[in-house]
């Protein structure tokens, strides 16, 4: 049978039989990546929002900035977040890295720039006019950013799938904050990397599926939230 | 919708909190162990420190890295306590004071594989060193670590004895770990230098038979240092001899002995605690 049969029929095995040690890994890949994208949508809906609706010198430059970060790469974010973790390092003190916390943190700074980047593309889109109409009509600063907010909800939905496939994606940061530990740290994508490594390629294959298959169910679930209005 | 999309973040977020105060332990607790990637990838490590972590109480924290990463994080004091494979990296180490207490654990060996037409006629040759001049006089292709590894270490220092400088386009370099070095070997049709544990592992995918084995400087010998606390702040001095003790224990080397029987039909490590690198 091909590689890819046999990983797909482990998947299978793997995900009917229950395997705790798999599920253990993939439920803190959906805690760790979640937590950083909801935390990423704190940071950046705000910034994204402000950006929009703010004219100051430099901004061009401050948005090419954001711009720039959602293509940050997460290998050079869990160098520098490790370095700033380490024992020796300026945070060294919280005991953070090799945690999950250490994983979020790094995923926050990976998803921010995209999810303010978005934001800011997002808001923009909503014409001019209506918020000079809004202004004109007595509403305060914070009204208008809120009803824009609610106006750009849709391509905002679009800003969190976005944050949320980044990090659930990615192996750089999450492979040197967390050290890949097993029953600690370890989440599909690093040990997608570790069985590859000792090759057991039809589990890392069964272990690629199963990150597929939860990244689809979570934009399945978002896009039917962005899609039903639209009905 | 923004009600309810709020509602959602605030449940998040309550998790998010659990998360980050829930598999926080205490850090004295923690063993932060640097280690070479074979360990991890033979499934050693697996076997051996739930049974340490049982045994203490303690909590292991495993960074599998290549020998010279290992090294490098216990020097500035990222991790209490190192198992390695490169003596001549490790003794440098040692003789700067960064590592302490360095005592050999187990061995196992390395072997010299290639494609089954051998272009470089080094089949059975008994000295690792004429093989590695044959390979370089024929140009035969041949795929190099270059990661620092201990394996990697190991063989600049056998190119360096054989008094050749290895460059050129026959002189690949993976800068991967063993597995994946293996793979590019394969496919390459090239040689390769690699220890025994991760050759068995794979086996079945590759196709490239041993063709130089049992020299004495192939003998890849594994050893445990403590971490001097003087290397920065943090370094849990204790949790790290309590691991080195255990790794040297007759119960521990016992287990190390019979690893690999059931998996691959042969022993992938021998055990040596209490010996000194001229016994072997």
């Amino acid at each position: 049978m091909s590689l890819f049969g046999q990983g797909l029929l482990e998947a299978l095995r793997l995900l009917v039989t229950g395997d705790p040690e798999v599920w253990q890994i993939t439920w803190l890949s959906l805690q760790v990546s979640a937590t950083a994208t909801l935390l990423s949508l704190l940071v950046g809906i705000p910034m994204g929002a402000l950006l929009a609706l703010s004219r100051f010198p430099g901004r061009a430059f401050v948005v090419s900035l954001v711009n720039t970060g959602m293509g940050l790469p997460p290998v050079v974010v869990g160098l520098f977040v490790t370095i700033l973790l380490w024992r020796n390092g300026v945070l060294g003190f919280l005991e953070l890295l090799y945690t999950p916390t250490a994983m979020v943190t790094g995923q926050l700074v990976i998803a921010a720039p995209i999810v303010t980047g978005l934001t800011l593309a997002a808001v923009q889109q909503v014409p001019e006019a209506f918020r000079l109409q809004m202004l004109g009509l007595g509403a305060s600063r914070p009204q208008v950013i809120w009803v824009l907010l609610k106006e750009a909800r849709l391509p905002m939905l679009a800003a969190v799938m976005a944050g949320f496939g980044g990090v659930i994606s990615e192996v750089g940061a999450s492979m040197m904050l967390g050290g890949n530990i097993k029953g600690a740290t370890r989440v599909l994508t690093t040990a997608t990397v570790l069985e590859t490594g000792k090759g057991n390629f039809d589990v890392a294959i069964a272990l690629s599926v199963i990150l597929l298959l939860i990244t689809f169910l979570v934009n399945w679930a978002l896009s039917g939230i962005q899609q039903r209005r639209r009905a | 919708m923004m009600a309810r999309f709020l509602a959602v973040l605030w449940v998040a977020l309550a998790g998010a909190m659990s998360l980050s105060t829930g598999p926080a332990f205490a850090q004295s607790n923690v063993v932060i162990l640097s280690t070479t990637t074979s360990t991890q990838d033979s499934g050693l490590l697996d076997v051996l420190v739930p049974l340490f972590e049982k045994q203490t109480g303690l909590t292991v924290k495993t960074i599998s890295v290549g020998t010279g990463k290992a090294l490098a994080l216990a020097a500035r004091g990222e991790a209490d306590v190192t198992l390695a494979h490169a003596a001549s990296l490790e003794k440098k180490y040692v003789a700067e004071g960064k590592m302490t207490n360095r005592r050999l654990v187990m061995y196992n060996d390395f072997v010299i594989i290639g494609p089954p037409d051998d272009p470089a006629k080094i089949k059975g040759l008994p000295k690792a060193l004429d093989a590695l001049k044959r390979i370089a006089e024929s140009q035969s292709r041949f795929v190099s670590r270059g990661d620092k590894s201990g394996t990697n270490v190991l063989e600049l220092a056998l190119w360096k004895q054989a008094g050749i400088e290895p460059k050129g386009v026959w002189y690949i370099e993976s800068g991967q770990g063993m597995g994946q070095t293996l793979g590019i070997a394969n496919d390459r049709r090239a040689y390769t230098l690699t220890d025994r544990a991760t050759y068995l592992a794979f086996r079945k995918r590759v196709d490239l038979p041993i063709l130089v084995e049992k020299d004495r400087p192939l003998l890849n010998i594994y050893s445990v240092m403590e971490v001097n606390p003087a290397n920065g702040p943090r370094v849990n001095v204790a949790g790290g001899k309590a691991f080195a003790e255990f790794m040297l224990a007759p119960e521990t080397q016992a287990v190390i002995k019979a690893f690999g029987m059931d998996k691959y039909g042969q022993a992938l490590f021998v055990p040596i605690a209490g010996k000194k690198d001229e016994d072997l």
